[in-house]
């Protein structure tokens, strides 16, 4: 790989990078849900597909729906409005079907949540087709900026700025705020947080909704990236459970170092063997799990 | 001994009775399996859609064929070879099912043509494109309806070459459709005086194309081909724009289907060439078929989804004009039909199995130039079947005699 000039290597590794960024948002969402529900969400592929297509549904068909043509709701606008529809939807899931699940083994919310992802699924691509719809960037972030080594796209970098602001300030949320110290608390001892006078039943569903929350945002983040497709969020979710479970399972710091890193690392295969990129994170996956079974940042119990 | 002496009899007499019924249709009916992906990445492109097609073969042909009824039946193959080969063996040994159309994947093709074979029925490929049915695996009752590899990379490759463009960069999905399509593609670059500058191949499917985009970007290649399909492609060109890829370097898709372009939108297509097998807008005929698909559809048929609709059509001809249903002789008909329809020009069908027919060069309009939904092309030439079709594959035993 030493004969691959400097400024070739610097843009593969800023594009790992910005892939790395929508790893760590998502596998933060999945962290914080196995941390507080003990559930693995598989759904949360469908949730990220889910605001992805509330974002383009908002720009091209809302006004038609509801019969003003002009109505359009943009990117900026999506970026509050998906989310809040995807958690509110989430926490209805919880209330409905997840929480009966609660006291048994992991294994039947896996279930319950990938059986709900595949109807999700099917359900959009009855209604859209698996082509998918194009979603262009807001106008402000077109166009790519020279940055020295390479032509990197505005958008690209809004990305990245955007989702390490998120990563961080959810990461403040759950270290240094009271709302932070109750979550955690009650995935120590639930019914002693209770005895002080804390809803936690109620805690648990915005703690889901916050976590897929994250997945709609990483969904809006991708519209204008990717193709809007029913099987995107599918596609991805693989790397991501890899992610976590390489990051230790309900580490929310250890998500987003993990997700970021592996982006990098993904990133520099590219460079070097491209056909292994995909590869390459499993590898590290079983290397992980051999060496570290709890995970990079898990907590041995 | 005695039992297997009792056995064999029992298979030679099955066997007269095999040949006893060469005659006539077999079971007092037609069935035309669908076997296609009605749920997954290519449900767009021929899905449901080859379904409809079908149909309107059937329905165009009265319904009925040498007097007995024509019935459709479908499939979903999920794109796997496994369940395809379990759901033809169904189709073939309980369900009187006599030709199978569609296979998007070619390895689903594959396992089905092998069966057919074996059983003595029909398989006519319209999306299933992978010029490897024709080497080894070739067998005398399938068809490959609609276009392969080869014939789709020549037509816009030389096209390309014809402006100058003579170094090419491939991005390619890494398994053996975008294999086939890279090495026949690389093959006619080669004998064009072209060059291969170098080749990305990405895991399938991929979401992120940028890191593949930036090494063809920095290689200077004239032109960059992408040797993959739907989403793929789609993803492709809509990075490859956000990296600003343009000017002198020149995106194109080896494989796109109208479903593709309609996807990304005209804004990020504009200019590409293309080469398909059929295009809804190329003449009166076309659209007049077109408008029926439309009608039960909303959507403009894809090449893929019009090659069933040919294929089906052509295959009831041929049961008419030979009298029966059976596999050998309906295929010896095909072979010397001319085949011509609304969809299939100048088509003859080859002793491997190849359907050597006119395509079209298609560049897609600038969004100015389209005038409604789904006016997407300019026709830029009519291509030959001996312009763009590969030579037999020696490979192949049916090109020996």
């Amino acid at each position: 790989m030493f004969d691959i000039p400097l400024p070739a290597v610097l843009a593969q590794v800023t594009i790992g990078l910005i892939n790395g960024c929508f790893y760590a948002m998502l596998s933060m969402g999945l962290a914080i849900i196995f941390g507080l529900l003990n559930i693995i969400n598989f759904t949360h592929g469908a949730q990220f597909m889910m605001a992805a297509f509330i974002t383009w549904i908002g720009l091209n068909q809302l006004g038609p729906w509801l019969g003003f043509p002009e109505l359009q709701l943009g990117f900026w606008a999506s970026l509050v409005v998906a989310p809040l529809i995807v958690a509110a939807v989430g926490m209805g899931l919880e209330r409905l079907l997840l929480r009966r699940l609660a006291h048994l083994d992991h294994l039947y919310g896996l279930l319950l949540t990938f059986g709900v992802a595949l109807v999700t699924e099917g359900a959009f691509r009855h209604g859209f087709g698996v082509s998918g719809q194009g979603y262009d960037p807001p106008e402000m972030l077109q166009g790519p900026i020279d940055i020295g080594f390479m032509m990197l796209p505005r958008y690209r970098l809004f990305v990245v700025v955007a989702s390490l602001a998120i990563c961080l300030a959810t990461i403040w949320l759950f270290e240094r705020t009271r709302l932070g110290a109750y979550l955690r608390a009650g995935t120590e001892n639930p019914r002693l947080l209770q005895a002080f006078g804390i809803n936690v039943p109620v805690m648990i569903t915005l703690a889901y909704g916050f976590g897929v929350g994250l997945a709609g945002l990483a969904g809006v983040l991708a519209a204008p990236i990717m193709q809007i497709t029913p099987l995107m969020g599918g596609n991805l979710l693989n790397i991501i459970f890899a992610v976590v479970v390489i990051g230790g399972l309900g580490s929310i710091s250890g998500a987003m170092v993990t997700g970021l890193g592996l982006g990098l690392i993904e990133g520099i295969t590219k460079v070097v063997y491209p056909e292994a990129s995909t590869v390459v994170v499993f590898v590290i996956m079983a290397l992980a799990l051999l060496l570290r079974p709890a995970g990079l940042f898990g907590r041995e119990t | 001994m005695k039992l297997d002496i009792l056995g064999a009899a029992a298979i030679a007499a099955m066997a007269v009775a095999g040949t006893a019924q060469a005659q006539g249709i077999s079971d007092d009916v037609v069935k035309v399996g669908v076997l296609t992906d009605l749920s997954g990445i290519y449900s767009d492109l021929a899905g449901q859609g080859s379904v409809v097609a079908a149909q309107l073969a059937a329905e165009e042909m009265g319904g009925k064929v040498l007097g007995k009824p024509v019935v459709v039946v479908s499939a979903d193959h999920q794109n796997k070879p496994d369940i395809a080969a379990n759901l033809a063996r169904g189709w073939f040994d309980q369900q009187q099912v006599d030709m199978i159309a569609d296979f998007p994947t070619s390895s689903t093709a594959l396992a089905v043509m092998e069966i057919a074979r074996q059983k003595n029925r029909v398989t006519m490929l319209s999306s299933g494109v992978a010029t490897a049915v024709l080497a080894e695996k070739c067998s005398a009752t399938n068809a490959q309806w609609t276009v392969n590899t080869y014939a789709l990379a020549a037509g816009t490759a030389k096209a390309l070459l014809k402006d100058g463009k003579k170094s090419w960069y491939f991005i390619t999905a890494d398994y053996t459709f975008g294999h086939s399509l890279e090495k026949d593609a690389s093959q006619i670059i080669a004998e064009n005086g072209g060059e291969v500058k170098g080749v990305s191949r990405h895991p399938f499917p991929g979401t992120d194309f940028s890191s593949f985009i930036l090494k063809a970007q920095g290689s200077g290649a004239d032109v960059i081909a992408l040797a993959n399909a739907g989403a793929d492609t789609v993803n492709a060109i809509k990075q490859a724009s956000e990296y600003g890829v343009g000017g002198k370097q020149t995106v194109a898709p080896l494989l796109a289907y109208i479903s593709d372009v309609k996807s990304m939108g005209l804004a990020k297509a504009q200019g590409m060439y293309l080469t398909e097998a059929f295009y809804w807008d190329y003449d009166d005929r076309s659209r007049a078929w077109s408008a029926k698909f439309f009608e039960k559809t909303k959507k403009m048929p894809t090449a893929a989804q019009a090659g069933v609709y040919s294929a089906t059509l052509s295959y009831l001809k041929a049961i008419e004009a030979a009298g029966t249903d059976e596999a050998g002789a309906v295929m010896a008909r095909l072979r010397q039909m001319t085949i011509d329809d609304a969809v299939i020009r100048n088509g003859r069908l080859r002793a491997d199995g190849a359907l050597v027919h006119d395509m079209l060069l298609l560049q897609v309009k600038k969004p100015a130039e389209s005038k409604r939904d789904w006016d997407f092309y300019n026709v830029r030439a009519v291509l030959s079947g001996a312009e763009v079709y590969p030579a037999p594959n020696p490979a192949c035993p049916l090109n020996k005699s």
